[in-house]
C-alpha cells in the first residue's frame, strides 16, 4: 500500500455499501452537516457586546461575524475616542481578511474528511474542531490588546482604568455597563465541532475494520 | 384613546381619586384616599384646589416621560415669522420652525444656503428678516394630509414658504411679483398641485404708482396659483399664474374637494371699495368697508382658469403669467355670491358639499350648497352683476340654510361625526351645530342647528380640529387659537402672550370640555392644522454623511472623516472642515487679512441628537449642523485677529473644549 493509499484508505465495496448503508452514511452525514455549518456561519454574527447607558435608551450594539463588525460601530468609536481607545476597524485586521477563506477552507476539509477512509480524516477535521476556541481566544486578544493599550493623552485617559471587558456576561466601563453574549454563527460551529466527534466515531466504526482487512491482506499476500 | 398615553395604573388611580373627591364633598368630611409613594392623592387634589373637572382634564391631557402625542399641531407664528410645531393633547411646544425670519438655533438664514432662500424671498434688492405667517397648509393626496410639506404664506409682503418635513427646514420663499399682501393662503388642492395664494389689500401691480383716487381703475384684487413640483419640492414660477380679480379685499380662501374639486371659493370685502381717508373726514377704513350689508364670495373654476393657462390665455404681468379680469368674466370662470359682510372663514365641507362662510358682523354661518351653485351657474339665475362686470349669483338660489350661532362667527372646521365647529369672536366661544344633508345620519340630532357652546378665553380668532379641514376629519380634539389672554396667566408685562385652548370634542353627546391652556408667546398665530402625528415620516439624522438639507441631496463640499483640508487659491482660503464629538478637524485656521474664505462643514456623526453649532464672534454666524449635515459660509476677513470659534450645541462632556481658533494675519 503506497503512502496515498494509506492516506485515502480503502475503497468500500459496492455490495458491502448495499447491505450495511446505513455504517457508511452516518460519518458522511455527520462531518457533512459539520463542514456545511462551518460555511453558514459566515453568515451569521458570532459575539455581540451591547452598551447601555442613560442616553443611550436602546442601547449601544457591537455584533462580530466572521470578517466584520456590524452595529453602532461609529458611534462606539466616536464615544472610545475619549478613553484612547483605537477606531474598532483596526482590530484583527488581517484575520479579518483572511477569514472567510479560512473557514471555507477548514469547511471543506471536513467535508474532505469524509471520502479519506483513514485516521488521516480526523487530522482533516482537526482545524475545524478546533476553530470556535480559536476564535474566542483571538477575540480575547484583540480586546485585551484593545483595552490595555489606551492612548494616554486622550481626554479622557486618567478617568479610565485599562480594562478587558468578559467575552460572556457583564462588565462595566464608565457609566457603560456591557453585555457580551455569544451569538447563533458562534454556537453554530461548537455545534459542528461536536458533529465532528461524533462523526469521526462513526468514521472510525465504519472504516476501521475495512483498513485493517485491507492491511491484514497485504501482509499475507507478503 | 388618551387612555393609551396615561400609564395603567394612573387612570383608574385618579378615577378612584375624583370618586373619593365627590365623596369626600358629599359627606364634608375628610377621609384617607389613595396613597401613591407616600402621599395621598386627595390631598394633593384637595391642596390644589382643582375640581373632579380639572382632574378629568389633566388626566386626559397629561403624558408621562417618553410617551408621544397623538397629533402635531402646526401653528402660524404670527408675525414672529415661523411655524410652531405642538403636540397634541399634551400641548408641548415641540419646534419653532424658521421660516420668514432668521433663526439662530437652526442657523437659519446664517448659512450660504440658508441666506439665500431669504435673498430669493426679497422684494427688489431688500432682503426680507420677518414675515406675518398666517396660514400653514400641510400638502395632501386625495384630499387627505399626508405628511410631506408644509406651506405658509407671508401676509405682510405677499409671500409663500415651502418646508420639507422630512427634516423641518425651509427649502423656498418665493415672492408674489404682482402684490405686496396676500390673505387666503396658504391653501393646497386635494393632491397639492396648486398651493393658493388669495391677496388683500388691493393696490395696482407691485411698483406702478396710481393714487387712491383712482382706486377702481388702477388697482386691483388677485389670486396665485403657484406649481408645487413634489419631487423637486418646489413652487416652480414660469408654471404658475395669477388671476386677476376686482379690487376687492380677498381674504380666505378654500379649494373644493370630491364632487367640488377643481373649484376654488374666496372671501372679500370692502366690496364697497373705499379708499379710508379719516384725516380728511372720510369715513376710516373699518366703517367704509362695512358700509354694505353684503360682500362677495367668489366662485373661481380652477380646471378651467389652468386650461386657459395652458392654452396660453394668459399675459405677462412683471414677468408673471396672468388671467385677466376681462378674460376670467368672458371665459367664465369666475362668479360672485353675496355674502354676510366681512366675513372671514369659507370652509367646504369634508365631502365638498357645502361651503360654509362665517360674517364676523352677522351672527349667523351661511352654508351654500355646491350643487345649487353649480345648477344657477348652468341655468344663469344672476340676480345682476357686479361693477366690473362680473355675473353675481342669487343668493336664495344657492343658499342651503343660515344658522344662528352666536356673535362675530370666524371660521368654521369639521368632525366626522357630522358636527362643525366654528369660533365666535365677539362672544368668546366655540359654537358646535349639525349638518344636514348625508350627514343628519351620523349624529342623529336636528340637521342644520346649534347643539353646544364652550367659552374660551378671548376673542378667538381661528379654531383648528383633528385633520378638521380634509376629506377625512378625525375631530377628537379642537384648539381654540384665542387672541387675547388677559386674565389667564400671571403677568408679563404689557404685551401678553397668545391664548391656545384645548378642548375636547370626542363626543357630540356630552358638552365641550376646556382642557388646556397654553400661552404662546412668540407671536400671533393665526390658522393651524393638526395632523395624525404617525403621518410624518421624518428622518432622525440625514441619510448620508454630507447632506445638503437645502439641495436634499448629497453636497459635493461635505467630508468624511480624514478628508478635511484648507485651500489657498490666490485670495480665497476655501476650508472643509468636520465636527464631532468633540473636536473639529482641522482646529487651527489662519487666513490674511483681506483672504475670501469659504468655509464647509460637515457634522460626521450618526447618532440621533448629535448636533453639533459653529459659532464664529464677530462674523455674526452661528451653524446648526445636524449629524450628517453640511453647511458653508462665506465671508472676507476683514481685520486682523484672534477669533475662538466653538459648538453651541452641548454635545458632549468635552462640548467646552470643543472649540478652535480662527486667525487673521494682519
Amino acid at each position: 500500500m503506497k503512502d496515498i493509499d494509506m492516506i485515502v484508505g480503502p475503497r468500500v465495496p459496492q455490495e458491502l455499501l448495499k447491505r450495511e448503508r446505513k455504517r457508511f452514511l452516518m460519518p458522511t452525514i455527520f462531518l457533512g452537516t459539520a463542514g456545511l455549518l462551518l460555511l453558514i456561519s459566515i453568515f451569521l454574527p458570532y459575539w455581540k457586546l451591547t452598551l447601555y447607558a442613560p442616553q443611550y435608551p436602546n442601547g449601544l450594539v457591537m455584533k462580530v461575524y466572521v470578517n466584520r463588525i456590524e452595529g453602532d460601530v461609529k458611534e462606539i468609536d466616536t464615544l472610545n475616542h475619549y478613553i484612547g481607545m483605537r477606531s474598532l476597524t483596526e482590530a484583527a485586521s488581517l484575520e479579518r481578511t483572511l477569514s472567510i477563506f479560512m473557514v471555507v477552507a477548514i469547511g471543506l476539509l471536513v467535508i474532505a474528511a469524509i471520502y479519506l477512509h483513514s485516521p488521516a480524516a480526523a487530522v482533516f477535521a482537526l482545524p475545524a474542531f478546533f476553530y470556535p476556541f480559536i476564535f474566542l481566544g483571538d477575540l480575547y486578544f484583540w480586546m485585551w490588546n484593545f483595552g490595555t493599550n489606551l492612548d494616554p493623552r486622550a481626554p479622557l485617559s486618567n478617568a479610565i482604568e485599562p480594562f478587558v471587558p468578559p467575552l460572556l456576561g457583564e462588565g462595566k466601563v464608565g457609566q457603560f455597563k456591557t453585555i457580551a453574549s455569544w451569538e447563533i454563527g458562534l454556537w453554530v460551529v461548537f455545534l459542528a465541532s461536536i458533529l465532528i466527534l461524533v462523526g469521526l466515531y462513526y468514521h472510525r466504526k465504519a472504516y476501521k475494520p475495512l483498513l485493517e482487512e485491507q492491511l491484514k491482506k497485504e501482509i499475507l499476500e507478503k | 384613546m388618551f387612555k393609551k398615553h396615561v400609564s395603567r395604573w394612573i387612570l383608574p388611580l385618579l378615577g378612584l381619586g375624583i370618586l373619593a373627591l365627590f365623596y369626600t364633598c358629599g359627606k364634608g368630611g375628610k377621609q384617607a384616599g389613595v396613597q401613591v409613594g407616600g402621599e395621598d392623592v386627595n390631598k394633593v387634589i384637595e391642596e390644589r384646589g382643582l375640581t373632579p373637572n380639572d382632574v378629568l382634564a389633566a388626566v386626559k391631557t397629561y403624558l408621562p416621560t417618553g410617551k408621544y402625542d397623538e397629533y402635531l399641531l402646526f401653528s402660524s407664528g404670527g408675525h414672529s415669522g415661523q411655524v410652531l410645531v405642538i403636540g397634541v393633547p399634551s400641548m408641548r411646544l415641540l419646534k419653532v420652525i424658521g421660516v420668514f425670519t432668521p433663526e439662530p438655533w437652526q442657523g437659519w438664514g446664517y448659512s450660504t444656503d440658508t441666506w439665500k432662500v431669504f435673498e430669493e424671498g426679497g422684494i427688489n434688492g431688500t432682503t426680507l428678516t420677518w414675515g406675518d405667517t398666517h396660514h400653514p397648509a400641510l400638502s395632501e393626496t386625495n384630499g387627505d394630509y399626508d405628511g410631506e410639506y408644509l406651506f405658509i404664506n407671508d401676509k405682510a409682503n405677499a409671500r409663500v414658504a415651502v418646508i420639507d418635513l422630512r427634516d423641518f427646514e425651509t427649502k423656498q420663499i418665493i415672492k408674489n411679483p404682482l402684490t405686496l399682501s396676500d390673505h387666503g393662503g396658504a391653501m393646497v388642492t386635494p393632491n397639492t398641485e396648486w398651493v393658493i395664494e388669495g391677496g388683500q389689500y388691493g393696490m395696482p401691480w407691485t411698483g406702478e404708482y396710481a393714487p387712491l383716487s383712482q382706486y377702481k381703475e388702477k388697482y386691483k384684487g388677485m389670486i396665485t396659483f403657484w406649481k408645487f413640483d413634489r419631487k423637486k419640492g418646489r413652487l416652480i414660477k414660469n408654471e404658475s399664474f395669477a388671476m386677476e380679480l376686482p379690487p376687492y379685499w380677498q381674504d380666505l380662501s378654500d379649494p373644493g374637494k370630491l364632487v367640488s374639486d377643481g373649484w376654488v371659493f374666496l372671501n372679500s370685502f370692502n366690496t364697497e371699495m373705499a379708499t379710508g381717508g379719516v384725516e380728511e373726514g372720510n369715513p376710516p377704513f373699518e366703517a367704509g368697508v362695512s358700509q354694505r350689508d353684503m360682500d362677495y364670495m367668489h366662485v373661481i373654476n380652477l380646471k378651467k382658469a389652468a386650461q386657459l393657462f395652458k392654452q396660453g390665455k394668459t399675459k405677462k404681468i412683471r414677468g408673471f403669467n396672468v388671467l385677466t379680469l376681462d378674460t376670467a368674466i368672458k371665459e367664465g370662470i369666475l362668479y360672485f355670491i353675496p355674502e354676510p359682510k366681512s366675513p372671514h372663514g369659507v370652509d367646504v365641507s369634508p365631502d365638498g358639499r357645502y361651503i360654509v362662510v362665517s360674517g364676523k358682523l352677522d351672527p349667523h354661518v351661511t352654508i351654500y350648497n355646491f350643487d345649487k351653485i353649480q345648477q344657477a351657474i348652468a341655468e344663469k339665475k344672476f340676480s345682476g352683476k357686479d361693477e366690473f362686470g362680473v355675473p353675481v349669483l342669487d343668493f336664495d338660489a344657492v343658499v342651503e340654510t343660515q344658522i344662528e350661532v352666536g356673535l362675530g362667527p370666524l371660521h368654521t372646521q369639521f368632525d366626522p361625526n357630522g358636527f362643525a365647529y366654528t369660533s365666535l369672536f365677539l362672544e368668546s366661544a366655540v359654537a358646535r351645530w349639525t349638518m344636514g344633508g348625508e350627514w343628519a345620519s351620523k349624529h342623529g340630532k336636528e340637521p342644520w342647528s346649534l347643539v353646544d357652546k364652550v367659552s374660551v378665553h378671548y376673542n378667538i380668532g381661528h379654531l383648528v380640529t383633528a385633520e378638521g379641514d380634509n376629506v377625512n376629519p378625525d375631530g377628537k380634539y379642537l384648539v381654540a387659537l384665542n387672541k387675547w389672554a388677559i386674565d389667564r396667566y400671571t403677568n408679563v408685562g404689557p404685551l401678553l402672550p397668545q391664548n391656545f385652548q384645548l378642548v375636547d370634542i370626542e363626543s357630540g353627546d356630552r358638552p365641550m370640555q376646556l382642557l388646556y391652556d397654553m400661552p404662546i408667546g412668540i407671536g400671533e398665530p393665526h390658522y393651524a392644522q393638526m395632523i395624525k402625528a404617525d403621518k410624518i415620516k421624518s428622518w432622525e439624522v440625514y441619510p448620508e454623511i454630507g447632506w445638503n438639507p437645502h439641495t436634499q441631496s448629497k453636497d459635493p463640499d461635505g467630508v468624511q472623516a480624514g478628508q478635511e483640508k484648507v485651500v489657498r487659491r490666490g485670495r480665497t482660503v476655501e476650508i472643509w472642515m468636520s465636527a464631532i464629538r468633540s473636536h473639529y478637524t482641522p482646529e487651527r485656521v489662519e487666513v490674511r487679512k483681506g483672504d475670501r474664505v469659504i468655509w464647509h462643514i460637515t457634522n460626521i456623526e450618526r447618532a440621533k441628537d448629535a448636533t453639533h453649532g459653529f459659532a464664529l464672534p464677530e462674523y455674526n454666524f452661528n451653524l446648526s449642523i445636524e449629524p450628517g449635515e453640511t453647511q458653508t459660509i462665506e465671508f472676507v476677513a476683514k481685520r486682523p485677529g484672534v477669533y475662538p470659534f466653538y459648538c453651541t450645541e452641548f454635545c458632549s462632556a468635552l462640548h467646552l473644549e470643543m472649540m478652535g481658533y480662527f486667525l487673521v494675519k494682519p
